[in-house]
């Protein structure tokens, strides 16, 4: 057994004989015991990477090993170490709360006692200890996810991936649902999360990669990214194109990035919000440069891929084939 | 704990997917009955209405009856492909696959979860056909051993329309794949009407077609006439189709995703 939960070397995987390439040469190593979150926008690869390591799709090319076994290999023994929960929320509308737990806990050869005690626990765990003999059916979106993840906890995996656990979700359900992810850690389960929203994997994970178009772009704790990429977005309107580049040439020894420019507007990504600003106003000012709006927002995923890449994320790209257009074949 | 793919968790998975597939019968009992009103219509249909037209030796009914319970088995299949197709497009299917169960289960299961299905629909149209005058001639035992022809029969048909489910992209689809199929087998056959009758080129087809010999060793059994070799003949078929069949759906159970 190795150090890591999660091991790929250069995986490849692409659709449509070959046409498309979803992943393209992607190396990653998780740690045990961490939340480790993969970050991208729709497109990236990232639900292609997790249905690889949860055996569901086999990679084109490159291997990977999840708790130490080759997902190739022996993908039975790779589904003994893993639990799935995934952004479609896959629980059996016709069944309770309760007997989907069961019948998952059965379906991972739970004896029946320890099925049903594990699922009522992990009901109760997970404030839905009301509703686990009403139809899944009647749940809320919220209630569905928090279900998923139950199910994907039945059998006590490991390794759990999470596949956009929080994507459609109202303000309080994601916080609630963060916090259960947090939790998770402090029984030693290594999570690997696929996130679209920075603020997510900023709170949750330790390390993080970006995707884009199949490659990673960048790598590092949450920490070093942020500091690579500014905490704080400025944005600063004026009034004409002219005023605007006037302003880039007066702003360039600021220490800040341009992240975009676009018209009269220009956007510049900041690790001291206010200090920045005020200097920024004031050489502005010094220039009698009329200045139409100013505004300090945090960075967005949006920032992050327009700095790391020079283009804005593509939300929707043809990258990932939609999740169950049938007419792809499989490689046999 | 034992090897995940031993051949005990493959007949407890099997079991476990068969009971999910039932209970969500039990939760949604509106679709149970009307899936039992289609064939309640064509037994009214064909006794009342057209059932005068044909004319058969002895009693329609006596004719009717065995060969609606015949078609009402095998249209249950429909079902399985339907089932299929929804768990595929809600996404379930992702869930079974990352699961350490026995990859033929979710097939299995359901194939089971439609033949117990099939038990409760005979007893159903049985006492319909009953009600409406059907008075089979044979004994008790030789109906039972009617019945347990028609199961395994659907049962082994039930494979193949588990392979359409998985092919179709979704389960409206699915259900309109299985008519060209359903349709031809079940009316081109000796089901409702005497086979001598049709057209001389439809007759071939009709004559040696497996739902045919279903129909005939069933409604002999049933009434107690002679029914030559169609018993084995029909065991026969079904056989030789859930060998093509189950392992189609299974390649293509393991070629979705």
């Amino acid at each position: 057994m190795n150090d890591f939960a999660v091991e790929t070397l250069d995986i490849v995987r692409t659709f449509k004989d070959g046409d498309v390439r979803a992943l393209d040469g992607v190396t990653l190593r998780v740690p045990r015991g961490e939340v480790f979150g993969l970050l991208g926008p729709n497109g990236s690869g990232k639900t292609t990477m997790i249905r690889i390591l949860s055996t569901i799709l086999t990679p084109s090319s490159g291997s990977a090993t999840v708790n130490g076994i080759d997902v190739e290999l022996d993908p039975q023994r790779v589904r003994q170490s893993i639990g799935l929960a995934g952004q479609f929320a896959t629980v059996d509308e016709n069944l309770t709360g309760f007997e989907n737990l069961r019948m998952v806990g059965r379906l991972n050869h739970l004896e029946k006692a320890l099925a049903s005690s594990r699922s009522r626990e992990l009901l109760g765990e997970f404030g839905l200890a009301d509703a686990a003999n009403r139809s899944a059916k009647t749940y809320s979106g919220g209630m569905r996810r928090r279900l998923d993840l139950a199910a994907a906890l039945v059998a006590d995996p490991p390794i759990l991936f999470l596949d956009e656990p929080t994507t459609g979700l109202d303000p309080q359900s994601r916080q609630d649902l963060w916090a259960i992810i947090e939790g998770l850690t402090q029984r030693g389960v290594t999570v690997l999360l696929t996130t679209q929203y920075l603020e997510e994997a900023d709170r949750l994970a330790r390390q993080l990669v970006v995707l884009d178009h199949g490659h990673i772009i960048a790598e590092g704790t949450s920490q070093e990214l942020k500091a690579r990429l500014g905490t704080t977005v400025l944005e600063l309107r004026l009034t004409s194109t002219q005023d605007a580049a006037a302003a880039r040439e007066l702003l360039a020894s600021l220490s800040a990035t341009f992240s975009n420019i676009e018209g009269t507007v220009l956007e510049l990504t900041v690790n001291d919000g206010p200090a920045v600003a005020a200097e920024a106003l004031r050489r502005l000012d010094g220039a009698s440069l009329e200045v139409a709006g100013l505004a300090l927002r945090e960075p967005s995923l949006d920032d992050v891929f327009l700095s790391l890449t020079g283009h804005r994320a593509e939300a929707g790209s043809a990258a990932e084939p939609a999740r169950r257009s049938r007419s792809q074949k499989e490689p046999a | 704990m034992s090897r995940p793919t031993s051949p005990r968790w493959a007949v407890s998975d099997t079991l476990v997917m068969a009971q999910r597939d039932l209970l969500a019968i039990v939760r949604t009992p509106v679709t149970f009955v009307f899936l039992l009103v289609q064939p309640i219509m064509f037994v009214l249909l064909f006794r009342y209405v057209f059932g005068g037209s044909i004319s058969v030796k002895g009693p329609y009914v006596n004719y009717l009856i065995p060969g609606i319970l015949v078609q009402t088995t095998i249209f249950g299949a429909i079902g399985t492909a339907i089932g299929l197709a929804e768990d595929l497009q809600r996404g379930l299917i992702e869930r079974f696959k990352a699961l350490p169960m026995a990859r033929m289960a979710v097939l299995a299961g359901r194939t089971v979860s439609d033949l117990v299905r099939n038990v409760v629909v005979l007893i159903v149209i049985s006492l319909v056909g009953f009600s409406v005058g059907f008075r089979p001639h044979g004994s008790p035992l030789h109906y039972v051993a009617a019945c347990l022809l028609m199961l395994f029969f659907a049962y082994c048909i039930s494979w193949g329309f588990a392979f359409v489910g998985l092919v179709a992209p979704n389960s409206e689809t699915a259900q309109a794949m299985t008519f060209p199929i359903i349709f031809p087998i079940t009316f081109a056959s000796a089901i409702f009407v005497q086979i001598q009758k049709m057209p001389s080129w439809l007759q071939p087809f009709a004559r040696n077609q497996p739902v045919t010999q279903a129909a005939l060793a069933v409604r002999g059994l049933m009434n107690g006439t002679p029914i030559g070799g169609a018993a084995w003949l029909s065991i026969l078929w079904a056989i030789g189709l859930v060998v093509v069949l189950a392992p189609l759906a299974t390649r293509a159970y393991r070629r979705v995703d």
